[in-house]
C-alpha cells in the first residue's frame, strides 16, 4: 500500500475535472458550494477581490478558518500557500487540506523559488501564464496547473490570454520536428523530457484548470470551449448579488459548456455579477499574475 | 456494442479512451436523449455529490433507473459504484439504488491517505490488479446475491457484482490494465452468467 504517489496525486485532479472549484470564507459559503455541486472548494481568509482591495501582505489562511470549513463539507477542501513557502505548504499538509494551491494572490515567500513539491505526499495546484510556466511548475511537482488570469478583477480577458498560450504552445510543440526541440526546451525554460512528452501526447501531462476572472456561465463555458478541464471561481460567486444561484448556473454550464441553449437558460435572473474591473487600468505592480515565474 | 459513459463531471474521458482501447464505441451521456440505444453505461469517478445533483437536475435519474431495471448493464467505480449504491451511510446524498450494498465516503480519510496496491481478483485471473484508491469509498455491506469480487488484505469488500450491476471502489480506468472493462463488457454481452 503505498500513499502519495504521482499517480493518486494526479489522479484527484483527474476526478475533479468538468467541475467548478469555488473559493469560499465560512462554512456557510462552503455548505451552500456543495448544494450548488462545486466538486472541490478552496478554502480563504479572503476573497482575491478583498485581497486586492485591502492591500498589505497576504498570507496562509487563519488554520481554524479551514479547519471549520473540513468539517462542515464533504467534497476535497484546497487551501493557499505563498509562491516558496515551504512551511506553510508543511503547516496545510499536516491539517490535512486535500490539495494546497501554491498561488500568486497571496504575496511571494520567496522571489527566486517555487516550493520543491515532489518532497510532499499532498498534491499542489500551481498557476501559469504560458506554456513554459506550466512545465516548469509541473517539473516541481505540481499534479495540477490552472492558468492565472487576473485574480478579483472579474474580468475574464487574462484567463483567455493564458488559456489560448497554454494550448498555442502545445500546437507548436506538436508539428515541431525532433531536432528543433531541445531549442524549444531551452526557450520554454522547460524540463527537456516533459517538453517531449507534451511533443507526444499533444497534451499537458497533468489536468489544467481555468482560473482568475469567471463570473457568469459563459465565462465558464468559454474556457471550457477553448481547453479547460474545468474551472476556478474565486470571487465571481460570492462577491455576486446572489451567490445560491449563479453557484448552480456555473456549475451546470461547465458540464453543458457545449450546449448554448442550456447556457442561455441558465443565465437568466441571476441577479448582479460581481463588479468587475479594466485589467489595463490597474497599475502594473499591482498585477497578481506576474508573480511567480 | 455501443457504451455510454455519464459526463456530468469527472474522469469520464478516461473510461472513453479505455474502452476505445478494447474496439468498442463509447459516447458521453450528459442528458436523457443520449442514453438511447446504448448496451450498458458506466458511472465515473468524480465527485458524487456533484454528479447527483447534476444527474437530478437534468431528468437522467428516472431514465436510468428505468434502462437498468430493464436489464441494462451499469458499472460504476469509486464514485460511480457511490451513486449505484442503495444506501450511503450517514450522507443526504442521492444515490439510485441500483446495487444492494451500503457504502461509506471518503472510508480511508482525506487525500493524503489515498493509495495504490495491487488486489487479488479471482474473475480477473492471477495477476493482481493495480488499483488506485483516491479519496474512495468501501462497501460496508451487501444483500446475500452479492457477489464480492475484491477484497482488502483486512477483508474489506472493495468490488463487486450483482447480476448486471458492477462497482468498484478503485479506477481501473487510470491504468493500463484493461481487464476491468473487459469483465464488464463480457457482462454486458451476456457472456457471463
Amino acid at each position: 500500500m503505498e500513499k502519495g504517489t504521482w499517480k493518486v496525486k494526479t489522479g484527484l485532479a483527474q476526478m475533479l475535472k468538468g467541475g467548478v472549484i469555488m473559493d469560499v470564507v465560512t462554512p456557510e459559503h462552503a455548505k451552500i458550494a456543495e448544494e450548488a455541486g462545486a466538486c472541490a472548494v478552496m478554502a480563504l481568509e479572503r476573497v482575491p477581490a478583498d485581497i486586492r482591495a485591502a492591500g498589505g501582505v497576504a498570507r496562509m489562511a487563519d488554520p481554524t478558518v479551514i479547519e471549520n470549513i473540513m468539517k462542515t463539507v464533504t467534497i476535497p477542501v484546497m487551501a493557499k500557500c505563498r509562491i516558496g513557502h515551504f512551511v506553510e505548504a508543511q503547516v496545510l499538509e499536516a491539517m490535512g487540506v486535500d490539495y494546497i494551491d501554491e498561488s500568486e494572490v497571496l504575496t511571494p515567500a520567496d522571489e527566486n523559488n517555487h516550493v520543491w513539491k515532489h518532497d510532499f505526499k499532498v498534491p499542489f495546484v500551481c498557476g501559469c501564464r504560458d506554456l513554459g510556466e506550466a512545465l516548469r511548475r509541473i517539473g516541481e511537482g505540481a499534479a495540477m496547473i490552472r492558468t492565472k488570469g487576473e485574480a478579483g478583477t472579474g474580468n475574464i480577458v487574462e484567463a483567455v490570454r493564458h488559456m489560448r498560450a497554454v494550448m498555442d504552445g502545445i500546437r507548436r510543440l506538436v508539428n515541431m520536428p525532433q531536432e528543433e526541440l531541445m531549442k524549444e526546451a531551452k526557450e520554454l525554460g522547460a524540463p527537456f523530457e516533459i517538453v517531449a512528452d507534451v511533443r507526444k501526447t499533444g497534451k499537458l501531462p497533468v489536468v489544467n484548470f481555468a482560473a482568475g476572472g469567471v463570473a457568469t456561465p459563459a465565462d465558464a463555458a468559454l474556457m471550457m470551449q477553448l481547453g479547460a478541464e474545468g474551472v476556478f471561481v474565486g470571487s465571481g460567486i460570492f462577491k455576486s448579488s446572489n451567490p445560491e444561484v449563479r453557484a448552480k448556473a456555473i456549475v451546470k454550464a461547465t458540464t453543458h459548456y457545449k450546449d448554448p441553449g442550456i447556457i442561455a437558460e441558465v443565465s437568466k435572473k441571476l441577479g448582479d455579477a460581481m463588479p468587475g474591473l479594466d485589467v489595463n487600468q490597474i497599475p502594473d505592480e499591482e498585477l497578481l499574475a506576474k508573480r511567480g515565474w | 456494442m455501443k457504451i455510454g459513459v455519464l459526463a456530468s463531471q469527472g474522469a469520464f474521458i478516461e473510461h472513453i479512451k479505455t474502452l476505445n482501447k478494447l474496439d468498442t464505441e463509447a459516447v458521453p451521456v450528459r442528458l436523457p436523449g443520449e442514453l438511447k440505444g446504448l448496451d450498458g453505461l458506466i458511472f465515473p469517478g468524480g465527485e458524487s455529490t456533484t454528479i447527483s445533483r447534476l444527474m437530478a437536475s437534468y431528468k437522467l435519474v428516472d431514465e436510468i433507473d428505468a434502462l437498468a431495471k430493464d436489464g441494462m448493464p451499469v458499472f460504476g467505480t469509486c464514485a460511480g459504484m457511490i451513486l449505484m449504491a442503495r444506501e450511503i451511510s450517514g450522507n443526504t446524498t442521492q444515490s439510485l439504488g441500483l446495487m444492494d450494498i451500503t457504502v461509506k465516503r471518503n472510508a480511508f480519510g482525506r487525500q493524503v491517505d489515498s493509495f495504490e496496491t495491487q488486489l487479488k481478483i479471482q474473475v480477473l485471473g492471477e495477476k493482481p490488479f493495480p488499483a488506485v484508491f483516491i479519496r474512495a469509498p468501501i462497501i460496508e455491506s451487501y444483500a446475500e446475491d452479492v457477489e464480492v469480487l475484491a477484497r482488502l488484505d483486512d477483508d474489506t469488500p472493495v468490488a463487486a457484482r450483482q447480476g448486471k450491476m458492477l462497482g468498484a471502489a478503485f479506477h481501473p480506468e487510470l491504468t493500463d490494465d484493461l481487464r476491468f472493462h473487459e469483465y464488464f463488457l463480457k457482462m454486458a454481452s451476456g457472456k457471463l452468467n
